[in-house]
């Protein structure tokens, strides 16, 4: 029974990663950029939730959608502040400005909410399903988290292929210039791209706290690293690939924590991570780009 | 052309550099004749006190990490520190200038060069540092500057060895996670126990080396004690509770800080697997962590130095003090070490007849006599004494978290 009790909170902490990795790989997929500053969105989503409920004594499904508001407007303050004006410039200097910028979310969050950790009420109310005299304990939290995950992923895969916005993204992403040859806005576009990509950062944030309550300014860069693993194990660019690397990362982890050791799981992890990228260099469900010589 | 504007820029910003250090010197010395004259006549009318009333004050320094993710130990050491300061300056006599500095609990070459900084104002004690990372680097320091160094907070083994010089005012981590054990013993001889700890803190692993050392010799069963987690893992704990779990362990030893443990009792009721949680003094402060819901604690056995609800005179007025200085916040353990630093080294200085004349290895030397036989009474206790290593006794205590607030334990 116990193995079944730790593939359920390997299941939850690898849908939480599924749904950050989700924002990286449609981030990356469409501006073809790293947005290290992803992690740092989430903290800031949990935070406004946290101040919702707990300043304004508002319901939890109200402080989702403050949450997502105001992520959203932050990813596009942020697209348009910190990257729009890099577009064009070798990668690098975008991938260094993403580096500032989660610095500078984190410092700035540390300025507003302090240093000392909160303690994050979960969002979920539901008692958690007790099967096998208690053996075997499924929390509301995982319900809810595997399920918005399924959901984000068949949302975005439905967007991305049927609707005019979701075309006009892969157009982008596939060629930006042909893409600006066809009328296509592609400012317009990424920004959208980073719109989407924060909102779900948002609820990314709620989640994670629900499954783990600890809140502090550095909440975000961890899950953040390990999302991004996920994103490359499954294949960057790829919204199943993300899905599918974020719950095996969150298994990997907790199995190697349970049978082997819980102070190594990162190095296992890794380790996994490695093997897979030298067979498979694009990740499990990445395109497999032939090389033009 | 262009070449030349540049150099002309050049030249300005260069001579600006020196004006700059120029001005910042003469107002440093302004500033400190302005304080020697005001305390001056401030002395002179106490002029009964036997300490030489015209010395200048003595210099204590502090590094601690005043702001960035461990600012909270930071600035509850400076602000229990400032308190006493304040009381023994407006007692008249021997007076204290009191300075801190950021090192941001990084232990490379920040602390050192805070420490530095603190040197360069001209300090003649150093009452820091609060974090084990920074203590250790600054601790090298003084040995080599015969600099007496009384840390509140730094509890690790290494930190007092550093030198001669190197005292502690908290248990070093070995020795809690000894108490700790014998504790255990003594109120749940027959628990099946579990040890969840941070294997990448040198806190955490301290004390645990010497709970488990402790344990086997008084013959505890310890039936989880590998349930280690790391700096970089440390986001996701269900795994450690759930193996706890299942091994069927009734006293959960959490030897780490509150920020992980809120996160474990939380998991914990979550599954509704309720043992006896029992942390040391890095739990201090579960209770005033914003949303936690206390009742989870319910129960919580914590061994610490301070507590804030306690009804003496001593505790009453600092933590009143306290929460006027900083927005009604409850003062925690480390605030009250910050407090008891001072006042040991104040006693330490005014029974050695040290002032702000005596140089630093000479006050270093001193000092260390005094800290081999003096008995100090203190916020964290009472009759406490050093050993020749520089490590405190002093008489564990342990509360129980009852009705969301700390009652010591019977």
């Amino acid at each position: 029974m116990q193995i079944l009790q730790y593939l359920i909170n390997g299941i939850s902490i690898g849908a939480v990663y599924a749904i950050i990795a989700l924002g990286y790989t449609m981030v990356y997929g469409i501006a073809k950029m790293l947005n290290f500053a992803h992690g740092d969105i989430i903290m800031v989503g949990a935070y406004i939730s946290f101040c919702v409920t707990n300043y304004l004594g508002l319901p939890a499904a109200v402080s989702v959608v403050a949450a997502v508001v105001v992520c959203t407007v932050l990813g596009i303050a942020i697209e348009g502040l910190a990257y729009k004006p890099l577009r064009g410039t070798p990668s690098l200097a975008v991938l260094i400005t993403a580096i500032g910028v989660s610095y500078f979310l984190q410092n700035a969050a540390q300025l507003i909410w302090s240093s000392s950790p909160k303690n994050f009420t979960s969002i979920v109310t539901m008692d958690p399903i007790s099967l096998m005299d208690g053996r075997l304990v499924i929390t509301g939290e995982v319900l809810l988290t595997v399920c918005v995950s399924v959901a984000v992923m068949a949302g975005l895969t439905f967007f991305t292929g049927k609707t005019r916005t979701g075309k006009a993204m892969r157009a982008v992403s596939e060629d930006r210039d042909a893409a600006q040859l066809m009328g296509i806005n592609v400012n317009r576009t990424i920004s959208t791209t980073f719109a989407i990509g924060s909102a779900l950062a948002a609820i990314a944030g709620v989640l994670l706290c629900s499954t783990v309550p600890t809140l502090m300014p550095t909440t975000g860069s961890m899950p953040g690293i390990r999302a991004f693993t996920a994103a490359v194990f499954g294949g960057i660019g790829s919204i199943p690939g993300a899905m599918l690397g974020g719950v095996l990362l969150g298994i990997i982890e907790t199995f190697s924590k349970a049978y082997l050791s819980t102070q190594f799981s990162d190095a296992i992890v890794f380790s996994v991570l490695i093997i897979i990228l030298l067979v498979r260099p694009a990740g499990l469900l990445g395109k497999q780009v032939q090389e033009k010589v | 052309m262009k070449k030349f504007v540049a150099l002309l820029l050049a030249c300005l910003m260069v001579a600006s550099l020196f004006a700059g250090c120029g001005s910042t010197g003469s107002t440093e010395t302004e500033a400190a004749e302005t304080a020697a004259e005001t305390a001056a006549p401030a002395e002179g009318e106490t002029a009964a006190a036997e300490n030489s009333a015209d010395a200048p004050a003595i210099k204590i320094g502090l590094t601690g990490p005043l702001t960035g993710a461990n600012s909270e130990y930071g600035l509850a050491v400076r602000g229990g520190m400032e308190i006493a300061v304040a009381e023994i300056n407006a007692k008249g006599g021997l007076q204290i200038e009191f300075k801190a500095e950021d090192d941001e609990a990084d232990g490379s070459d920040k602390a050192v060069s805070a420490y530095n900084t603190l040197k360069d104002w001209g300090m003649q004690i150093f009452a820091g540092a609060v974090t084990t990372g920074s203590a250790l680097a600054i601790a090298a320091e003084t040995v080599n500057d015969q600099i007496f160094m009384l840390t509140p907070s730094a509890s690790a083994v290494d930190v007092a060895m550093t030198g001669s010089n190197v005292y502690q005012m908290c248990f070093t981590d070995p020795n809690q996670g000894a108490s700790a054990a014998e504790l255990m013993a003594e109120k749940w001889p027959d628990a099946t126990i579990g040890v969840i700890y941070d294997s990448s803190d040198a806190y955490s692993s301290g004390i645990v080396d010497g709970f488990l050392a402790k344990a086997e010799e008084l013959g505890l069963n310890v039936a989880v004690d590998n349930a280690a987690f790391t700096q970089d893992n440390k986001a996701d704990l269900s795994t450690q509770v759930t193996q706890c779990k299942d091994a069927g362990c009734d006293l959960v030893f959490l030897p780490f800080y509150y920020t992980e443990a809120a996160q474990v009792l939380t998991y914990a009721n979550t599954i509704g697997y309720e043992p006896t949680f029992f942390g040391c003094d890095g739990m201090d402060g579960i209770l005033n962590v914003e949303g936690f819901d206390t009742a989870l604690a319910e129960g919580l056995v914590l061994m610490t130095p301070f507590d804030a609800n306690a009804t003496d005179e001593a505790t009453v007025s600092f933590v009143e003090q306290f929460k006027a200085n900083n927005d009604g916040k409850v003062p925690n353990q480390f605030a009250a070490d910050g407090y008891d630093v001072i006042y040991a080294l104040y006693n330490a200085c005014v029974a050695a007849g040290i002032d702000g004349n005596t140089p630093a290895d000479e006050a270093c030397a001193l000092l260390q006599e005094q800290f081999a036989t003096m008995t100090v009474d203190g916020l964290t206790g009472t009759g406490m004494t050093w050993d020749e290593n520089g490590m405190i006794s002093k008489a564990p205590a342990a509360v129980v978290v009852t009705d969301g607030v700390y009652v010591p334990m019977a």
